[in-house]
This record gives structure tokens, sequence and C-alpha cells, in this order.
């Protein structure tokens, strides 16, 4: 076997004019000028390599970092924000002591190439977030798009990423207790994969991504390092660098539960105790962040000897092993008399752990191999100073006449009998179908922990068993709505979910984000993208919920055709006590159904215009955050004071979604009467943002009215919770048997 | 007195600190066990919890059950020590030969999560005798391979003694032949089941149930009345 002498830093400096494959590692002209000017010198096969992932659109939110900024010049002052923005994870303040850090990521592009582990390693990256923080996970939530529900290659898609999702969550004991699952045409070829994790601790033991205190040790411990997931791996394992290599190697990266479940629990004991100065995962760019994050972030420089990183090939080169993402590995600093401890209990968990280096006086990151120097750099210059881009955004000329193409001139329904037959189609609809087949691949229970779980409206979890302490979680998103408007779009996922986390007698405090959209270099994208940020922006400073991190996926687009619009928003909220909580299910008949907030003739984007006229055109409802922030202090209060017995939000499908959805899940009818001033249709299928439908006991309803009417949000009884049917009075009257055969068998129809 | 229940934990075990919680609200003391450690610290009984032990590689429960410390449960539990195995420490069970059966991948082929409805047959068991004999409960269910399965000779002398502990109502989840979600030795002291009873203890988590709980008061009743 050839080969052609090592590139060490030296050797870089001696021979200025050898040609490096910048262009086929992704970086632009300009960019491989920039490293040049940087390091004074070109740059090592090494060095460019971790500068072509680090300053990748994915690691560097080169595109998408001029309009993220608005969501740390806008945060609102909130004192529960512990850990903000550029972390790994935010961290909030939920009361007694705990702390709790959340964040979602995407892992759409590796779903849809291997759906199985593309959406398992989604799933094991943000975990390894959350435990980074020095957090032990205590759920996720799965956010999830597809192509339309009846494409055949969803049905290859979709059981694949739920079964990833399963197979690696499960495996982690972690209950799965929220997400949505969302079909639409404008998804084909793109599914969006987007993962959240929540993570408690006690204030005392956040942890930050940091290298601090020189002589400190580099540890890296986890699984082997291996040849799978290097971005471009096939370039510099080709001519420049080595003729006798295998030139092709899987892109997508191929996850061991059973390896991150031994990795969170030999953290967690290092954590407790306190063994650990600084941690960062490696996931996404792999030892290359890594190294270069927990430098910069720190005091001091880096010396890593990248022969003692533990391999799964021995035949990979340098390079190689700084851009492989194999997963299920970490690395953490831990000063020299704690190291021994630290293996130990790598040790007891049969977690392999490696010294690679030690944290230095300088401010360089330097990596050794053979002996030698291959890379020299200011970590910051990898890490946080890569290329921002001003990319130029146009709102399209297509935007007037798809908001001039108004939903509301659709034909209506005409008789009871055509809204019985549209209100079967929609509650089957698969967006309006019950994702019970889905959902049902994903152990809840397990932490024993779980008060509420999908279909509720948030997840929520107990985090004290004394005092009954709880966070909930909600994850929303509309496309659709974003497509015609992307700032209002961002705002009514925004309302939704906080609106979600209200409803289940939560507080909402705090908000992450995933961003999915098309090229950023279309300017029409960019537009979207723009407007999306600063909708988010606003309505969070408005609402007072900051955003404490995200995740942006750009690139979600094949050919011409970018997917709608697509930001996806958690919010977190914090209950007192989770029996306290308000289920979506009816409970007891007699209660008396009372609808909160305005319903206004708003139908653009909504579920009846896809569902029975194939349709998008005209605005999405309007927003009014003060009006939202409102209506979850009534659910909150109501909960708290036990004045209602179920809440369900109103959104994609309207009224009339929502008292199937609670009737068939508490096997409870309920008969409706069309209020005054509204007509039937607009009634059942209006999608007005602001609005929720309560059950209140006949003991509470003077008490509840009251403090609707004190506070100025419109409460209009609408019905009582009743028999086994639901019935709109003088229009239609639909079994629960009917109801729950349209609802529960689309799904396991088209996937099963 | 109270009695002294260890629940192993191996190496991606999952419901451990569950199952130690459920321990406690019954009123008896958890005390963790280890795998890689022979010693059982004199406990009164154990429990295998369920997860994905070995990350089930090879096939569930086959690895777990040559851990140290399962050489230590097999030979006290042939000479009485009570054990009960929840899915993954059932299927360790079924793998240590001391219940009969093995469990097979649901026929389905999917992972199943849901509140499962069965019916107690045998309420005289060391770890089901607070149940009624014909009880009906509804517990937590959840697992990629819960399909049971012996050959018809061993099906038929579990029926004829008495040694299927729990059936499925309503619905088979996996395929479990002739509905059986859970046996028992022929002593009574060892007790498998598919579904997690140390999900159902508390009103307010999970099902919100607690039809679970009679699982640990049964065992606790007989270590503390022996």
């Amino acid at each position: 076997m050839s080969r052609t002498p090592l590139d060490t830093v030296e050797h870089a400096a001696a021979t200025p004019d050898v040609e490096l494959p910048w262009a086929e590692l992704g970086l632009k002209k300009d960019e491989y000028e920039r490293i040049v000017e940087i390091l004074g010198r070109r740059p090592t096969g090494a060095e460019l390599a971790m500068y072509s992932v680090m300053w990748s659109e994915h690691c560097s939110y080169k595109s998408s970092k001029v309009h993220l900024r608005q969501f740390g010049e806008k945060a609102p002052e909130n004192d529960a924000l512990l850990v903000g923005i550029g972390e790994n994870a935010g961290v909030v303040d939920v009361g007694q002591g705990y702390a709790v850090t959340f964040k979602v990521e995407s892992h759409n592009h590796p779903s849809y190439v291997e759906p199985y582990q593309g959406a398992a390693t989604g799933v094991g990256g943000i975990v390894r977030d959350i435990i980074a923080m020095g957090a032990r996970p205590v759920a996720v939530v799965d956010p999830l798009r597809f192509g339309a529900a009846d494409h055949p290659d969803t049905k290859r898609v979709l059981p694949g990423v739920v079964a990833g999702i399963g197979g690696y969550g499960n495996c982690l004991g972690l209950p799965n207790i929220g997400g949505e699952v969302v079909f639409d045409a404008c998804y084909q070829g793109n599914p969006l994969v987007n993962a959240g994790c929540i993570g408690v601790m006690r204030h005392e033991d956040i942890h930050l991504a940091k290298a601090s205190g020189a002589g400190n040790k580099v540890i890296l411990y986890g699984a082997r390092t291996g040849g799978d997931g290097i971005g471009g791996a096939s370039i510099l394992a080709s001519e420049t660098f080595d003729d006798a290599k295998p030139s092709k190697r899987p892109a997508v990266q191929v996850g061991d539960p059973f390896q991150e479940k031994l990795l969170i629990e030999c953290t967690l004991e290092a954590f407790k105790e306190k063994l650990v100065v600084g941690i960062q995962d490696l996931g996404a760019a792999g030892l290359s962040c890594a190294t270069s994050e927990l430098a910069s972030n720190g005091s001091g420089g880096m010396r890593v000897t990248l022969d003692d990183v533990p391999l799964r090939d021995s035949t990979l080169s340098p390079e190689e092993i700084l851009m492989s993402e194999s997963q299920e590995r970490m690395c953490a600093v831990v000063e020299p008399d704690k190291v021994d401890r630290f293996l130990e209990i790598c040790d007891k968990w049969d977690v392999i752990a490696t010294v690679i280096g030690e944290v230095t006086d300088g401010d360089r990151l330097e990596i050794y191999w053979h002996g030698e120097k291959i890379v020299d750099v200011d970590p910051r210059t990898v890490a946080h100073e890569g290329p921002t881009y001003e990319r130029p955004y146009a709102r399209p000329a297509w935007q007037d006449e798809l908001q001039a193409d108004d939903a509301g001139k659709l034909p209506r329904p005409r008789s009871g009998e055509e809204l019985k037959d549209q209100v079967l189609k929609l509650v089957g609809s698969p967006n309006q179908a019950s994702k019970q087949w889905i959902t049902q691949q994903y152990d809840h229970f397990v932490q024993g922990n779980t008060v509420l779980a999908m279909p509720e409206d948030s997840g929520m979890i107990r985090i004290d068993e004394e005092s009954g302490l709880g966070v909930a979680i909600a994850t929303d998103g509309n496309g659709r709505y974003a497509k015609l408007d992307p700032y209002t779009g961002a705002q009514l996922a925004l309302a939704e979910a906080y609106r979600n986390v209200a409803a289940t007698g939560a507080k909402p405090l705090a908000v992450s984000d995933c961003l999915n959209f098309g090229s950023p270099e279309d300017p029409a994208v960019m537009w979207q993208f723009a407007e999306a940020v600063r909708g988010l922006a606003d309505g969070c400073q408005q609402l007072g919920t900051p955003v404490t991190g995200g995740n942006v996926s750009l690139y979600n687009q094949t050919g011409e055709a970018a997917i709608h619009p697509t930001p996806v928003v958690a919010v977190l909220g914090v209950i007192d006590d989770v029996a306290r909580r308000t289920p979506v299910a009816f409970q007891e008949e007699g209660q008396l159904l009372y609808l909160l907030g305005d319903t206004r003739e708003e139908f653009g984007g909504s579920a009846w215009s896809q569902v029975i006229h194939d349709h998008l055109g005209g605005l999405p409802p309007k927003v009014d955050l003060e009006r939202e922030r409102l209506l979850a202090e009534i659910l909150i209060s109501a909960s708290r004071d036990g004045m209602i017995d179920s809440a369900h939000d109103l959104s994609d499908g309207g009224l009339i979604q929502a008292v199937v959805e609670s009737a068939l899940l508490g096997g409870k009818g309920a008969r409706l009467v069309v209020p005054d001033g509204l007509d039937a249709f607009t009634f059942l299928f209006s999608e007005s943002a602001g609005r929720a439908v309560v059950a209140v006991p006949r003991s509470e309803e003077l008490r509840f009215t009251d403090m609707c009417r004190a506070r100025n949000l419109p409460a209009i009884r609408i019905g009582v919770v009743d028999g086994d049917t639901v019935e709109v009075q003088g229009e239609f009257t639909l079994t629960l048997q009917e109801l729950r055969k349209a609802h529960e068998e689309t799904i396991p129809a088209l996937l099963a | 007195m109270t009695a002294r229940i260890g629940v192993v934990t191996f190496p991606g075990s999952l419901d451990d600190r569950d199952t130690q919680r459920a321990i406690r609200l019954a009123g008896a003391e958890p005390v963790a066990l280890w795998h890689k450690d022979k010693d059982l610290k004199q406990v009164d009984a154990v429990v295998l919890c369920g997860g994905f032990s070995y990350g089930d590689y090879l096939r569930a429960g086959a690895i777990a059950r040559f851990s140290p410390v399962m050489d230590t449960v097999i030979e006290q539990a042939r000479a009485g020590l009570p054990v009960l195995g929840i899915c993954n420490g059932f299927q360790i069970l079924t793998e240590a030969h001391l219940l009969p059966g093995a469990m097979l991948g649901n026929d389905h082929l999917h992972f199943i999560c849901r509140d499962q409805k069965l019916r107690v047959e045998n309420a005289s068991t060391a770890w089901t005798s607070d149940y009624e004999q014909g009880q009906e409960i509804s517990i937590p269910l959840k697992n990629m391979d819960g399909r049971y399965v012996a050959d018809e000779y061993t099906l038929d002398k579990l029926e004829a003694e008495g040694r299927v502990a729990f059936r499925y109502l309503d619905f088979n989840p996996n395929g479990s032949l002739r509905d059986i979600a859970g046996i028992t030795n022929e002593a009574g002291n060892v007790v498998g089941l598919m579904p997690h009873p140390e999900h159902a203890v508390e009103p307010l988590i999970g099902t919100g149930r607690t039809d679970g709980l009679p699982f640990f008061t049964s065992i606790l009743k007989k270590l503390v009345n022996a």
C-alpha cells in the first residue's frame, strides 16, 4: 500500500501550492480563501476537514443567523431563563430548585434516505444534547410530517420513521408523550422528522460545553469511532490523501440505543459525583465540533492526540476520524485527580473511555497524529467565526394571488345532511384521524411519571413525587397557514402550542423551535424564513416566553419545489401540582360545554378547505396574542380551582373536531346548540385562533362564567356532555360508533 | 417489620426505578441489585424488571440469563425465593428455564404500548394473592417480543395445573398462544408476565389506575406473615 506523506502543519506551510478539495467538501472559493487568510498558510487536510464541516450550513447557521439574532434581541425579560441560546439546549427554572432543559431538532434528510436509522439517530442526537446540559432526560416528543397519506412512498417512509423512533426511544426508557403527524403532498420527498427532548436537573447541576483549567483531561467516551456518517468522506478518502481506501461509505449513521442508554446512566453518575468540568456530545461534525467548541468556549486551548481515539476501523485517516459522525459518543473535560474515578464509572457501565488530550494554557487547538502536528488553529475561528450570509430575500410574486384566492368563497354545505357528511369526512381524513396506530408504537409509561401523553393537548410529566410539580410540553406547526402568510403562520404555531400547554393547566414558560424550510438560495424561501423568524420573535416577546434554543433545517426541497414553510414551535410549561391537570376527554354526563373566545368566518388554510375542496388560499386566521394570554390565564385558573373537568384547544378542524375527540376519548357524547349570531357551518368548522372548549360541572358554572365575564373573555354555553351521540341540534346526529369508525380506521387502513 | 425486595439492574434495564417506586408504595423496602454482583444482599424476594437487557441482542433475555446475578437468582428461586419477572424479566425467566415456554416477536411485527385488560387466572401465587380469582384488571403493556409460545403438551400441562396466571382479555396484543399473558412455576414462587404492574400503582400516573399494586402488596403480606 502506498501512502502519500502525512499532511502536517509543517508540510502545509512548506507546500503552499498544493490544491485541496475544498469545493468537493462543500466550501465556496471565498470561504476557502478566508481559511487561508486566518491561518496565514494553506490548511492541512485535517484542518480543511474541520473547517468544512463546522462552516457547513447545518453547523454554522450561516444563512440563518442574521435572522435568528432577533430571538436574542427581542427576548422578553424572563427570570426563569437560566441558560439561553447558544448552549446545547436552553435551561429554564421551574421552581422548587428544579431546572428543565428542552430542545427540538431535525433529522429530515437522513430520514428520507434511510427512514429507520435516520429517525432513530435523530432521537439519539437530541437526547445527548440534553444529557450534555447535566440533565436526566425524562421525555421525548416527535413532530413528524410526511407526503400524501395515500402516496406509495409514504408507506415506505412513515412506518420506518415510526419504528426507528420507537426502536431507539423505547430502548432508552424515555416516555414519548407528544408530537404531531401531518400529511401533505408538499412533504413528498422531503419528510420532516423533528425530535424533541426534555431533561430535568437541580439548578446546581447545570453543565456547560466548555474546557477550562489547564491540565484538565479531555476524555472521549461511548462508542468507538467508525467510518459512518462522514460528510464528504469519499473525497477525503480518495486520491489526495490515500489511494488505497474504500471510497464509498454510508452517509447515514447507524444508531445503537443500548450504547446510548449506558452513556446516559454513566454520564449521570459522573455528574452526581461532580467529576465533570465541561461536556459536549458528538453529533454533527463529530470530534471536529466537540473539540473546537469545548476549546473555544473555555479559557484555554486544547491539545488532542488523535491516535488515542478508539476506532472501529483501524484504517481510518485522521481526516475521517475528525469528521466521523459515529453515534453514541461524548466528550468530557475532567480534572486530573478525578480521571481515575471517571474511568471507573465508565468501566462499571462497560463504556469505553479514553483520555485523548488535555486543556492547555494557550489559545490554540492542536491535534497530533503519529507524533506530528496536523491541526493548529484558533478554535474560535472553527466554531464561531464561520461565514455569515445576508442572503437576498423577496416576497414571491405568487403570494398576492395565493392570498386573493379566498377560502371563504368555497361552496359550503347547505343542509344538515351535508354538514353531517362533511364532519365524517373531516374527522376521518388522514390529518384529523386518530394517530393511535402510530403512537402505540411508542412507550408512554416508562419512568412512571407520565401524567398526560398524546392525544392530550400537551404531554405532562411529574418531576417531583412529593410536591407533584410537573412540566408540560406541546409542539405545533401548520405549514398551510405559514404558506399563506409566514409571519402569521409562525405566530399561529406559537399560539397553538402555548394554548395547548395552558389547556392542560400548565403555565407556558419558554419556547424552542425547529424551523423547516426550503433552499435559502431561493429568495422566496429566504423571505418565508425571514418573515417566520420575525413573527416568532415578535410573538415570543409579546407572550413573554423566550426562545431558549432551537434548530434550523434548510434545503428541504426537491428541484424547484420547496416544502411549505414549516416552523414547528415547542412550548414548555410548568404546573405546581399535576393532580390539577385537565384532560381532553369528557369526564361526566351533564357537564356544560362552554366555547371560549371569538368565532369568525376564517377558513383560509383550514382542514375543511383541504379535506372538502383540496384548496389552499386566502389568509390564515387572525392572531391576537393578548387574547391568547387571557385565554391561557383563564384555563390555568379554572384548572387550579377545579372549575373545569376537561378542556380542548380549538385548532385545525375547528370546534367539531375538538368535540368529537373529547367525546371519543371519554366515551361520552355531546348535544350542541348553534349559538345566536353564528351559522352552523362557521360554528363547526371555523379555525379562529384563541379558542378552547371546556366542560364545566354544573356546580361550578356560576363561578366559571363570573370569572370569564370579569376578565372579559367571551364564553358561550354551547351544549352539554350527554349520551352516546354527537348531536348538533336541528342539523344532524352522529353516533359515537360511527364517529369512532371514521376517526380510528383511517390510519391503519392506509399504513398497517 | 417489612420485607426487602431486590430489583436487578442489567445494562439496558429501563423500569428499575419504577419498580423500586412500586415496592416502596406497597410498603416494602426496595433494594438495588447489580447484574455483575452475585450477592443478593439477603433480600426476601427479587423482581426482574422490564427493559432491553444487554440491548436484547441475540434474543430478548438470552444474554442476561448468563449474568453473574442470575446464577444466584436461579439457584435461590429453585429453593423457593419469590421471583417476579416483568416483560424483559419474564423473557429472562424463560431463557433461564425457571418458567417454561419462550417469547417470540409480536405477530403484527410492531412494538405495542397500550392499556391492556387481563384476567387473573391464579390468585394463589406469591405475587397474586391480593387479587380475587377471576378478577379483571387493566395494566399497561409495552413490548416488541411478547408472543408467548410453548408446545401443546406444555400448554396443556400449564392449564391443567392452574399455572396460567394471567390471560389477555378482549384483545390479544401479540399473538400469544391461548391468550397467555403470564404464568407461574409449580411452586408458585416464580411468576412472569408481559404487562407492567409497576406502571399501574398511582392514581394520577400512566393509565390512572392502581390495578398493578396488588402484585407488590401480595408479596409483602406473604413475606411479613411468613
